[in-house]
């Protein structure tokens, strides 16, 4: 479970302070599949920065499953992410020479699991995104757009997160690839993941059963999508 | 993250640019096989030089005529050319330093030698019966001069080996016949064993004639009509009392020359050692020389590492990033990159010991220069390569375990 108690976050250069997050407090459960939508520049990326532990608010309270992420330094919050997030980027950020197996397995590297348990965990994890058998020894950069998206989808899952991160994930996708990740991400949802998927289309937010609408760093509405858009209805229309 | 996992990603990072890992590595290769084989090249060097100065005999002191060369000294002839040291002297030598073993008089010249039409130009040394002893030589067939013929002024002389191969022929049983030397006729009756010497003192290309000979039919008396010797061997009873002995012969050739300065000495007395330690401070100079320009090309190999390494962490912001997003600690990433410069050095530092090990066998092989490769400096090299590794790789590794997740994702 996600609290966040208001937090505010500002960049310095110098003596100069440019406020980004202005007082966010919201509360994600167990089991939501949340979209924070706004326009570019609103602060929807330093807020998942927050979110996923990359970075510390200035000032308010972020807890995650009861921990207080707020205050934590550069190595314990690195513990965190290990065990307890999982990132999807919009530029993949996969490594280019290596199969796919390895680059989902890598998570597991840094947990120091022994390597057959690591390979099965990410086969596993693979399974999961729908990606096709024959291409998980593949090297990643011989993958299209929407697979390599499922790679690393996959590899933000199997450390088995409490909490899915995903930061503009169809950016770079066409509408139809982005559509099969979203979808992914709906099944992933079903099986009881925590997802927060952070865009600024509207057409990628309906996709979640609940969104944060944020602007100039503070929340402008936070409520239940009516109409979420399912795979299933887009295949049956 | 445990070291096997450290050392896969390691080596597949490596592996992903062949082509500038093999060139980066070459620094270090170049670097280690070159110390490696200037080392066999100076060691080698130094090990003959000793065999060499060995060879020549045990717990040896040899007394020269002539002061040494030294400030405020005048001398008025140079070391071994004075005639000043008598053949009293030596039998002094011989009856009163008691710690000495062995005790032999030599006076050499070179003379042109002739037998049965060919002839050469050799070093003809007149000693007495306790030269093999006193200077290690051993008799290969025949025998050495005796008491008697040194007492006899019998003519016989016994030749090295390389002289007996010059005047009859490689391997020719000389013994009974006539040499010439300075037209004067010798009987052979004795051939050494070959000590394999060369330069400084090549006993291989001698020949040894009675003493009292020497002095009567071809040196002659010196200005006090003394019979002379151009040097005087003392073997002592053990490496312990060498400087007891030297210091016995110092205080009887002063008191028999009259000399009551120590500095005015017109004799010099040096041991084994000195002789051992000018030769080899000489070549140990050398190979400190060729090891430190070596050593400079190692240090260009170093900072080809560290450049490399730089430049891979630049490049590489992206992924440094994503290993910090998912989970790695500053600990896991400067190990990674650092084992990788150790890696890259550490197989290097292999290769170079096997190129230096195939340039030293070559060098022995086919330009005849002594070789001579020891575990030490190849346990040495891989230490260096090793250490070079975690000091030029260091910056670099830390660099980028200091890279902040964030702008590291964000980079393009
Ligand atoms: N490291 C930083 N230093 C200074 N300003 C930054 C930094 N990161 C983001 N910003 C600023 O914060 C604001 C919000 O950025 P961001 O969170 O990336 O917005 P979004 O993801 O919604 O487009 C922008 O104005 C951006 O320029
Ligand atoms: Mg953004």
């Amino acid at each position: 479970m996600i609290v966040c108690e208001h937090i505010f976050k500002s960049y310095f250069s110098g003596d100069l302070e440019t406020p980004v997050l202005k007082d966010v407090s919201f509360q994600i459960n167990d089991g939501e599949f949340v979209a924070i939508m706004g326009p570019s520049g609103s602060g929807k990326s330093t807020l998942m920065h927050i979110l996923g532990a990359l970075d510390t608010p200035t000032a308010g309270k972020y807890l995650l499953d009861g921990h207080d992420v707020s205050k934590m330094a550069d190595d314990e919050l690195a513990e965190i992410r290990r065990k307890k997030i999982g990132f999807v980027f919009q530029a993949f950020n996969l490594l280019p020479r290596a199969s796919v197996v390895r680059n989902v397995a890598l998570p597991l590297v840094y947990a120091e699991m022994p390597k057959a348990q690591r390979e099965e965990q990410a086969k596993q994890a693979l399974l999961q995104t729908g990606l096709d058998e024959s291409r998980f020894n593949h090297l990643s950069n011989q993958l299209s757009g929407g697979q390599m998206q499922r790679v690393a989808i996959a590899r933000a899952l199997v450390n088995n997160p409490s909490l899915l991160l995903a930061d503009e994930p169809t950016g770079n996708l066409d509408t139809n690839t982005g559509e099969i990740v979203l979808s992914t991400f709906q099944k992933l949802n079903a099986t009881g993941r925590t997802i927060v998927l952070i865009t600024h289309e509207h057409d990628v937010a309906a996709h979640a059963r609940r969104i944060i609408h944020i602007r100039d760093g503070k929340i402008l509405s936070d409520e239940v999508n009516a109409r979420q858009i399912t795979t299933r209805s887009r295949v049956e229309e | 993250m445990n070291t096997s996992d450290l050392f896969e990603e390691s080596y597949s990072a490596l592996a992903v640019n062949k082509v500038r890992t093999s060139l980066t590595m070459l620094g270090i290769i170049i670097g280690i096989g070159s110390v490696i084989a200037m080392v066999a090249m100076g060691q080698g060097a130094q090990s003959t030089i000793a065999a060499n100065i060995a060879s020549i005999g045990s717990n040896l002191i040899i007394v020269s005529p002539g002061a040494q060369r030294g400030p405020g000294v005048t001398v008025s002839a140079g070391l071994g050319s004075a005639q000043s040291l008598t053949m009293d002297d030596e039998q002094a030598i011989s009856t009163q330093v008691t710690l000495a073993k062995a005790v032999d008089p030599e006076l050499s010249r070179r003379y042109q030698v002739t037998a049965k039409g060919t002839n050469t130009n050799t070093q003809v040394v007149g000693t007495n019966e306790n030269y093999p002893e006193v200077r290690n030589l051993s008799i290969d067939s025949g025998s050495f001069i005796t008491a008697q013929q040194v007492q006899d002024l019998a003519k016989v002389a016994v030749l090295g080996p390389t002289t007996r191969d010059d005047l009859f022929g490689q391997g020719a049983s000389a013994i009974g016949q006539t040499i010439r030397i300075n037209q004067i006729e010798f009987k052979v009756i004795g051939i050494t064993v070959s000590k394999g010497g060369s330069g400084f003192f090549n006993q291989d290309d001698t020949i040894f004639i009675p003493i009292s000979v020497a002095q009567h039919y071809l040196a002659g008396p010196n200005a006090d009509g003394q019979p002379y010797v151009s040097s005087v061997a003392i073997s002592a009873q053990s490496a312990d009392v060498m400087s007891a002995v030297q210091q016995q012969v110092t205080d009887l050739l002063l008191q028999r020359h009259k000399i009551s300065n120590p500095a005015l000495a017109d004799f010099t007395v040096q041991n084994q050692a000195d002789i051992v330690s000018a030769a080899s401070s000489v070549t140990n100079t050398f190979t400190m020389l060729l090891a430190s320009i070596a050593g400079i090309s190692l240090l260009v190999g170093g900072i080809g590492i560290m450049n490399m390494m730089l430049t891979t962490v630049t490049e590489r912001t992206r992924e440094i990033g994503l290993r910090k997003a998912i989970g790695a600690k500053r600990g896991d990433i400067s190990f990674q990159f650092l084992t990788e410069a150790v890696l890259l050095t550490f197989l290097g530092g292999g290769i170079g010991i096997g190129l230096g090990w195939v340039l030293a066998v070559l060098l022995s092989k086919f330009a005849g220069i002594t070789t001579q490769i020891s575990s030490s400096s190849v346990i040495l090299a891989f230490g260096v390569s090793v250490a070079i590794g975690l000091i030029f790789g260091y910056y670099p590794a830390r660099r980028a375990s200091k890279l902040n997740p964030i702008e590291a994702l964000r980079f393009e």
